[in-house]
């Protein structure tokens, strides 16, 4: 009992971060899906997501403050995606990816402007951040809702991509982009869609992720942003519910690890997996040609 | 092949051109003031210099896109930051407050220097064997890794004895400090550091313009038809990783010489994205670009967008100059070139006399079919 | 009669549940031409593929100048999914799975159906960096150029070469602003400069008109005389396989379904049947 009662706290704390990195996991795999593109902007656009929050919850009441949010957040990808990498559909992927890198470096400096560098304080949502206790261990209510949550959200996804008609161009666009193209699918209205609901996600993980962890810094993205590629690398790039699995056992593992009292390889841990993943199975654990991919 | 005449003239303009550049810079440190902030910036683009030209090296030469670089850097400048302390100051308690220093011996400057470089490419051949075999993105996002792991362990406090934990390293050598041998004669230290990077970067020119550059430059147009003429892929991207990160961990001693200190929590992912950001605006594949790139790079971000940030500037009551604004700026110009000007300022070209000449003809001959069109 | 250069001898490709290539079996002659030719689809450059390393086949063995240099049985999951013949024979060999490149080594050089040049470098570049493998400088005295005879003789073959393709005029023009015929004229240069014994052309005169591809054949006669070599090539030219080739082995849906001389495959009931009478138009 003494075992289940230590370990419990960095358990539930696991789940919690892994329900988080999920959300976030999901638009970097589907993005890849579609464009073969590691989005290294999307972990920028969720510490964005942060920031609104933090900007729009001193001057609007939370009820107005949080759907804006996702809104600015969802107006944020969505711009991204059209001025960043549409204008390079045609030049080679190193370039993309390089115009990504400069999204990145461009939401962070902007971030670093406005909050003039210092860690800003993020805005307690009541009842989401109120403490409660599970089998003794004290927690925020956050903690056991993110789970739920992004599971709901995972599932009201794929149930989006198996049956809507948008749902299926993403499909088609993730199998065979010229083809989908000559079958006159709207290619950049599918790619938007993408971003928007990949910027969405992140916005709701947002949401959890810093009511769990109080504030926001200019460089808070850039970790967990790769954190959350490596667990849709983990779960098999361009499989929804691989990132969600991958993300899960990532979010644990990195508690478990900080629970061991090795903190400085918490971070290290999840590219440990990630290149052993990439050696031992490329395609990672769900990346087969069976599960659908976005 | 015997040269041809205008070839070795063109070999002699640039060794002048050269030359000339380094003795301008001799006639500077002589003349102008040394804290005047015209040197902090040539010091520091031509560290930044060489560590663009080593990722060149990789991403525009052999087509391999790592991200590795700043974990490179880190294991050179800690290197030479080690083996280059005085014993007595590793043994004392200015510099190792927490730990028992258990490296009790020290070295030159240019030992440590070359070991630096060494030990990094030590460390490329081993990462190297299971990473090369990957594709593209996934080979960057792997090297990526290794580089935050290489920091992680850095700063990992079982290993404090010899990294000093997550505290900062001091007391090396730094570029204020070097002597001509045998004498008291300092050395003007920015001269000194661009000779060097000079030095390291003519290496690397010398290799590409090599056999094996060719080969290099064979498997980043077409990997399937540089194996079918016998070039052994692997052996052959190893072979760059290795180089390129040799000249990485140098790069990262001279940082380390330049800033007097040296902290792991430095060598953070977004090094290497300023690097990278510096190949691209000088241009992927040209190592003159590269150096063009840095110089500006650095000058825009720390010395001539500095007025954005003084908030003096603000007219009428608008808070838009502030801190920070410069890099936001500055940002987005790098956006502008990555979007609209993707060859960045070289393309692939290199800046030579022969170059030059026939750019310079070229805008004479544009000049006149316009004024051929006007009549 | 002259020993056999190129020996497959029950070569089997399989991809999933496809087989490409079924017990293949041929001989190329040492100083002959040899056609391999087909309908499309027939597995033809697949079979190349597996002759230079690019697949390992299934099933099979390959032997280059009396060598055993490729050899491979159905293994893991593909021993249960094997769909080819002689699944058995050769479970106790030791597979040999070299990289195309270990190939080019023994003397084996390619070109491509689809043009594969260095398109950033230079006519002479292309052909010099195909020098590389011979080269017998290492990484630090190329750097330093401490084997300056090394390098002047890589030039001299090189120009050398590029001579007598007729392209030394282009020899500074980007490889891939020559026009089409000339591109597949480097793309031969260049796998010369690899010093081959055995040359494998893969349709070298697809795209050509008549005149063009008479003038080809005539070449790679030329050729074949002037580097004693031994040329396998994949073509759908019929007059270009008839006139010039010594031997042509017929394959149709992997299968190997007649060899002989070309008076011998005129005549073969099988052939006009699975093949020239309906490729003919």
């Amino acid at each position: 009992m003494s075992l289940f009662q230590t370990w419990l706290p960095y358990l539930l704390a696991g789940i919690s971060v892994g329900g988080q990195y999920a959300l976030i996991a999901i638009g970097y795999t589907m993005v890849y899906g579609i464009l073969r593109l590691i989005n290294f902007a999307h972990g920028d656009v969720f510490m964005a997501a942060g920031l609104i929050m933090v900007y729009l919850s001193t001057a609007l009441p939370l009820w107005i403050a949080i759907p804006l949010t996702l809104a600015l957040t969802v107006a944020l990808g969505f711009l991204i995606e059209r001025a960043a990498y549409k204008p390079l559909r045609s030049a080679p992927r190193m370039s993309v990816m390089i115009s990504a890198i400069g999204v990145s470096y461009l939401i962070q400096n902007c971030a670093l402007y406005f909050t003039g560098g210092l860690a800003k304080v993020y805005p307690p949502i009541p009842w989401i951040s109120d403490t409660v206790e599970v089998f003794g261990a004290i927690t925020k209510r956050v903690t056991l809702i993110t789970p739920i949550l992004s599971l709901f959200l995972v599932v009201a996804l794929v149930l989006f991509i198996k049956k809507t008609k948008v749902g299926i161009a993403m499909r088609a666009v993730a199998r065979d982009f010229e083809a989908s193209q000559l079958m006159g699918i709207k290619i950049n209205s599918v790619i938007s869609a993408t971003f928007v609901i990949g910027s969405l996600l992140a916005g709701v993980g947002s949401l959890l992720y810093f009511s769990n962890y109080a504030s926001v810094t200019p460089t808070s993205g850039g970790m967990p942003g790769l954190k959350c590629f490596v667990a849709a690398v983990f779960g098999g790039i361009g499989s929804i519910p691989g990132a969600v699995i991958g993300a899960f056992i990532i979010g644990i593992c990195e508690n478990v690890i900080k629970g061991l009292g090795w903190t400085t390889f918490s971070d290290a841990f999840t590219f440990a997996l990630l290149i052993v993943i990439l050696l031992v199975k490329p395609t990672g654990l769900f990346g087969e040609k069976s599960t659908d991919k976005v | 092949m015997t040269k041809t005449k205008e070839e070795k003239r063109d070999a002699i303009i640039a060794a002048c051109c050269i030359g000339a550049f380094y003795v301008l810079i001799l006639i500077l440190e002589a003349v102008v003031p040394a804290t005047h902030i015209l040197f902090s910036i040539l010091k520091k683009s031509a560290v930044y210099s060489l560590a663009a030209v080593s990722m060149n090296l990789l991403n525009g030469f052999t087509g391999l896109f790592s991200l590795g670089q700043a974990g490179f850097m880190l294991l050179g400048a800690y290197t030479y930051a080690i083996l280059n302390m005085p014993t007595e100051l590793k043994l004392g308690t200015s510099v190792y407050k927490y730990y028992e220093c258990a490296i009790h011996f020290d070295m030159g400057f240019l030992p440590s220097l070359l070991l630096a470089g060494v030990i990094a490419a030590v460390f490329a051949a081993l990462i190297g064997i299971p990473v090369l075999r990957l594709k593209s993105d996934y080979l960057a996002i792997a090297t990526l890794g290794f580089a935050e792991i290489i920091r992680a362990v850095f700063q990992w406090e079982a290993l404090g004895p010899v990294t000093n934990g997550a505290n900062i390293l001091s007391g090396f050598t730094d570029l204020n400090h070097i002597y001509i041998p045998f004498t008291k004669i300092a050395i003007p230290p920015t001269f000194f550091v661009m000779l060097l990077s000079g030095i390291c970067i003519a290496i690397v020119l010398l290799l590409i313009n090599s056999s094996f550059g060719r080969a290099f430059k064979a498997i980043r147009d077409d990997e399937i038809a540089a194996e079918a003429m016998g070039i052994n892929l692997f052996k052959h991207k190893e072979m760059s990783f290795i180089i390129s990160s040799f000249f990485a961990g140098i790069s990262g001693a001279l940082l380390a010489m330049y800033q007097f200190t040296v902290k792991a929590a430095t060598f953070k992912t977004a090094m290497t994205y300023e690097i990278l950001l510096i190949v691209v605006i000088g241009g992927i594949g040209s190592i003159s670009g590269s150096c063009i790139g840095s110089f500006l790079f650095i000058a825009c971000n720390e010395w001539w967008l500095r007025f954005l940030d003084e908030s003096s500037n603000n007219i009428a009551g608008l808070n838009i100059f502030r801190s920070g604004f410069r890099k936001v700026v500055f940002s987005l110009i790098i956006m502008v070139i990555v979007l609209f000007f993707r060859k960045g300022l070289m393309g692939d070209k290199e800046l030579t006399a022969k170059n030059v000449r026939q750019f310079i003809a070229g805008k004479k001959s544009e000049k006149k079919a316009k004024g051929g069109e006007k009549a | 009669m002259s020993e056999a250069l190129l020996r497959l001898e029950n070569v089997t490709m399989q991809f999933g549940g496809v087989v490409a290539v079924d017990s293949l079996s041929l001989e190329v002659e040492t100083g002959k031409i040899v056609a391999l030719i087909g309908p499309n689809g027939a597995g033809k450059t697949t079979a190349f593929n597996c002759i230079t390393g690019v697949y390992q086949p299934t099933n099979g063995l390959i032997s280059f100048d009396d060598k055993l240099v490729v050899s491979g049985h159905p293994t893991g999951k593909m021993k249960r999914d094997y769909k080819g013949s002689n699944s058995e024979k050769y479970l106790d060999k030791e597979i040999i799975d070299p990289t195309p490149d270990e190939i080019t080594r023994l003397g084996i050089a390619r070109t491509f159906q689809n043009i594969r040049l260095w398109k950033s470098m230079s006519v002479f570049d292309n052909v010099l960096t195909a020098k590389h493998m011979r080269n017998r400088q290492n990484v630090f005295t190329a750097t330093f150029r401490l084997d300056r005879a090394e390098e002047k003789r890589m030039r001299q073959e090189t120009m050398e070469l590029l001579e007598e393709q007729n392209l030394a005029q282009y020899k500074d023009d980007l490889a891939v602003s020559l026009p089409y015929g000339l591109q597949r004229r480097l793309e031969i240069a260049r796998a010369l400069a690899t010093d081959p014994k055995l040359l494998l052309l893969d349709e070298p005169a697809a795209g050509m008109n008549p005149q063009e591809t008479l003038e080809l054949g005539e070449f790679i006669v030329e050729i074949q005389k002037k580097h004693n070599l031994t040329i396998f090539m994949i073509e759908h030219h019929m007059d270009l396989v008839m006139r010039f080739c010594d031997k042509i082995y017929v394959i149709d849906f992997g299968k190997l379904i007649a060899g002989g001389t070309p008076a011998e495959i005129k005549n073969n009931q099988r052939v006009i049947d699975a093949y020239l009478g309906v490729a003919e138009e």
